[in-house]
């Protein structure tokens, strides 16, 4: 659109909206360092609730929960869905409409819904809810967020390069790994982002496959929230805050220095 | 020479691999099939089960007995449970048209500064987006409860002699769920504006439309396909929530997401609660084609 | 080393078409490409040209005949075992790759050394021209640096026949016109025989020793450049390459040598010779180049051409074009048929007596051997 200054009433809008966007963020950050436990008016500064949070045996089994968790979802999800978003991109076979179709299914319907699916599932063939049944529910749900990444990086694809690279003498395989993989990098990584980001964010489908013992952070999060307001939960979502805004920091220059390419 | 025919290639040494390379069809089955076979069993098998489940009875000890019959469907039909289907239907089209109210000239701002200060606008969007949703109604709970920083701030200033009950009321269920779904809104609307050509405004001012009429009657329309696609985004996963009338709404608020997960595990009656399932996965699927009939469905989604 | 560099021996090629059915992309073609010969493919968009292409490359294969390189029939042999290499139109650069990879990559493939790879591909560079360039990245490089780093990339590889897809469609008209004189040196230097496509006929005319001229998934006609534009053999080359009058009439008599034609819409009659066998009476096409004519005043006898002459008709003019180096004339011949004639512009002058003006009743000649008689085609 238009190179123009917006408007002024529209950029008082926009100063407004962002201060909505970030005030209860920073309310969130600003009370983590707080002394007083239970009213929302501030006393002094601390960072005893940190130290509880480092002590947090339960925080800490569920910190690594997570983590293992996205990670695997996040590997497995991102081999899968990047060899869906080839197929679909690349080729066309018998049942390529069902295929499409059936990767936006996750997508679209409710959270809960596929939650208690595979809860039910999960019962029925006598699996044990556990770290196993999130991560297998996790890929599931991760593989058409990769795929559809994907996809859009492969769009603008020069399949020639490909075909440059056969010429020259590798086979499909070699032509594989050295040309077609690192060429749509940048879209792999960028699904991989967005499926560790899904993971590590999930609650409603995290609740209904785990189990004992499987608790994950947002779990943890929504119990000590449902019992009472306490500074611990605000220093542990400080440190979320800051994690997403460094990883999404890193992400947004690494593709800043990747654009020339995509203005091609 | 010229008795030889084309079968005198080099033959690749498996016939897996020459198959492979002559059929494409098989190549893009190759490719497709984990996803497939993963989403059978994660997806298309479980929801099976649940259509199946739908058409059982609950036995007495929470168990299942298994003989089809309607009775779930028509228990659904109950007054009691139309009203909290009604409710949920009512929150999530409020949700979203709050989300527009508050996201469109937002996304219209981002869309008409300069392309270098774009992306730092759109990074400020995507920073609470991709913070746990759970930390983010925290947040709220903070702000709203009686003796949070919004009475605090009100009694202080003298505008309220006694703290407003906010917290644990359809209020506060509509605020959360405002805030959290706004980016799912704000992304999908800056992609369509932002992929309007200055040169089609300065069209409609040159044809003599006012500004006013120019965003109407040009603006407007060729941004529907991301006001679509944002309301999918949002309106779709605001029926089935449950976690913010569980934070937010107390008791009071009870929405389809909290029947159904109270039926899997509080009541125990798994048929029942599927076929809650049923009801809102039908509804979502009538939403999402009839919205999708109007306006392409893929680009806007992906952001 | 077998006779020919490329054969194609009653190729087809079939596409499904999306909409149902099939698309015939190449129709039983036939061609014989020597060794060391820049032969050209020259047709319009769809004319099969870039199929015939791809399918010597082994980016697609024959639905039935057969392709031979250097003797031997190529069957469904992958790309990446044929002796050929391809320049490709959009160059088809890796991205990721340094110039220098890029170049080496086609070794690299061959499992040659180290050391020798490093020497062909300086060797490679200093060809076109880039010498120092290696270790950028193919983006950091104008348009016609990465045409040449494709070249590079493909001729480091010695490969028996070099395959070039429209290469230099993507360039500005001027780099075009240096690339294809550097382009054409370069094939006499490396001695390789080079297949070239393009839809240019310029480029194909400047650049070929031979040319075969397609459309509609059918080879037309292949021969020289001077073959092809002074001798075509159907109604669609004569329109393709270059610019021509067509008008239309009957054989009325055939001489050893010459064909006389009587022209439909008129009682003029054309002599001309026959490129073609031809009956009395059969409908034809007369094909006569605008550069091919030549306009005189009142006083056609100056010049020893009377009016009683063959090919010699009063005419008037319709409009004149100054374009410098020539004046583009459009005549009425008569008959309602307009004719366009170039005149090169011998004279300086500013004297506008001196060109010719819009309604001024003139005469026009052509030689027998510039009337081009062809079979009308349905």
């Amino acid at each position: 659109m238009s190179e123009k200054k917006p408007a002024l009433w529209l950029r008082i809008y926009a100063l407004l909206a962002y201060a909505y966007i970030y005030f209860p963020i920073l309310i969130l950050i600003i009370f983590s360092f707080n002394t007083q436990k239970i009213n929302v008016r501030w006393e002094g500064f601390t960072l005893q609730w940190y130290k509880v949070l480092f002590n947090d045996q339960n925080v800490i089994l569920a910190t690594r929960n997570t983590l293992i968790i996205a990670f695997t979802s996040t590997i497995i999800s991102t081999v899968i869905g990047t060899l869906a978003a080839l197929a679909l991109q690349r080729y066309r076979f018998p049942g390529y409409g069902a295929a499409e179709s059936l990767l936006y299914v996750p997508v679209i319907i409710p959270e809960v819904v596929m939650g208690i699916s595979l809860l039910a599932f999960f019962a029925s063939i006598g699996l044990t809810l556990g770290l196993g049944t999130i991560t297998l529910s996790h890929i599931a749900f991760n593989i058409p967020f990769v795929t559809l990444v994907v996809r859009a990086r492969l769009h603008g694809f020069d399949k020639s390069i490909e075909e440059a690279a056969m010429d020259l003498g590798a086979n499909e395989l070699t032509t594989f790994w050295r040309v077609t993989l690192p060429t749509i990098m940048p879209g792999v990584l960028s699904g991989a982002l967005l499926a560790f980001t899904l993971s590590l964010d999930d609650y409603v489908i995290t609740y209904f496959t785990a189990g004992p013992g499987s608790t994950t952070l947002p779990l943890r999060i929504f119990s000590m929230v449902r019992f009472a307001v306490t500074p611990e939960v605000n220093a542990l979502s400080t440190l979320w805050v800051l994690t997403v805004f460094i990883v999404l920091l890193i992400g947004q220059i690494a593709q800043r220095s990747q654009s020339p390419q995509q203005t091609r | 020479m010229a008795a030889e025919t084309s079968s005198v290639s080099p033959a690749p040494r498996f016939s897996l691999i020459r198959q492979l390379r002559e059929s494409p069809h098989a190549q893009g089955l190759a490719l497709i099939s984990p996803t497939l076979i993963y989403l059978l069993f994660t997806l298309v098998l479980p929801l099976l089960l649940v259509v199946v489940l739908s058409f059982m009875t609950r036995g007495p000890y929470g168990n299942i007995i298994y003989r089809v019959n309607l009775g779930n469907y028509t228990r659904l039909m109950d007054t009691l449970y139309l009203r909290i289907l009604g409710y949920s239907l009512l929150t999530a089209a409020l949700t979203t048209v709050g989300t527009i109210l508050i996201g469109y000239p937002l996304a219209y701002y981002i869309a008409r500064t300069p392309p270098r200060q774009r992306s730092v606008y759109l990074f400020l969007i995507l920073v609470p987006f991709w913070t746990n949703f759970i930390i983010r109604i925290y947040a709220w709970i903070m702000i709203l409860r009686t003796e949070g920083l919004l009475n605090s701030f009100l009694l202080k200033i003298g505008f309220i002699q006694a703290p407003l009950d906010i917290l644990y009321t359809p209020t506060a269920v509509l605020i959360g769920m405002v805030y959290e779904f706004l980016p799912f809104m704000v992304l999908p609307l800056y992609t369509s504006l932002e992929k309007i050509e200055p040169a089609q405004l300065e069209a409609a001012a040159d044809l003599g439309a006012r500004p006013f009429m120019a965003f109407l009657r040009v603006t407007l329309p060729l941004s529907l396909p991301g006001m679509i696609a944002g309301s999918i985004l949002v309106f779709i996963p605001a029926m089935g929530m449950f976690v913010v009338p569980d934070l937010m709404g107390g008791a009071k608020t009870i929405l389809v997401g909290n029947l159904i997960r109270n039926q899997f595990l509080t009541a125990r009656d798994w048929p029942f609660g599927a076929a809650a399932s049923m009801l809102l996965l039908i509804l979502t699927l009538i939403f999402t084609l009839f919205y999708t009939r109007r306006a392409g469905f893929g680009e806007e989604l992906l952001v | 080393m077998s006779q020919f560099a490329v054969e194609l021996r009653d190729v087809v090629k079939r596409f499904p078409n999306p909409g149902g059915g099939e698309i015939t992309a190449v129709n039983h073609a036939t061609l014989q490409i020597n060794h060391g010969e820049f032969f050209s493919l020259l047709g319009p968009s769809g004319c099969g040209k870039t199929t015939s292409l791809r399918m010597v490359a082994g980016f697609e294969w024959p639905t039935s005949g057969e392709i031979f390189i250097d003797g031997k029939p190529m069957g469904r042999t992958p790309p990446f075992l044929r002796p050929v290499n391809t320049v490709f139109q959009s160059y088809a650069l890796f991205q990721h790759m340094t110039i220098f990879q890029n170049v080496a990559f086609g070794l690299e493939m061959e499992g040659v050394s180290r050391e020798e790879t490093r020497r062909r591909v300086e060797a490679a560079l200093e060809m076109v021209q880039l010498t120092g360039m290696g270790s950028r990245k193919p983006r950091q490089l104008s348009g016609g640096q990465q045409q040449r780093v494709a070249l590079a990339r493909a001729l480091v590889k010695r490969p028996a026949v070099l395959l070039l897809d429209e290469p230099l469609g993507a360039l500005d008209l001027k780099l075009r016109k240096e690339m294809q004189l550097e382009l054409k040196a370069l094939q006499e230097q490396v001695g390789i025989t080079f297949i070239y496509v393009t839809h240019d006929q310029e480029e194909a005319l400047t650049m070929s020793d031979r040319i075969a001229v397609m459309n509609k998934g059918n080879v037309l006609q292949i021969g020289a450049p001077v073959e092809i534009y002074e001798r075509p053999n159907c109604r669609f080359v004569a329109d393709f390459i270059g610019e021509t009058n067509f008008l239309f009439g009957k054989v009325k008599a055939i001489d050893p040598d010459f064909v006389i034609v009587s022209l439909h819409g008129s009682e003029r009659e054309l002599v001309g010779i026959p490129l073609g066998k031809f009956y009395s009476g059969q409908e034809v096409v007369v094909s006569v180049r605008p550069e091919k004519m030549r306009i005189f005043d009142d006083t056609p006898l100056k010049i020893g051409v009377t009016p009683n002459q063959p090919n010699c008709f009063p005419i008037r003019i319709i409009n004149t074009m100054y374009i410098g180096s020539d004046t583009r004339i459009v005549i009425d011949f008569g008959g309602g048929t307009q004719l366009k004639v170039w005149e090169q512009n011998h004279l300086s002058t500013l004297d506008t007596l001196a060109y010719y003006a819009p309604g001024q009743e003139l005469w026009v000649t052509m030689r027998p051997e510039n009337v081009l008689i062809l079979p009308q085609e349905e």
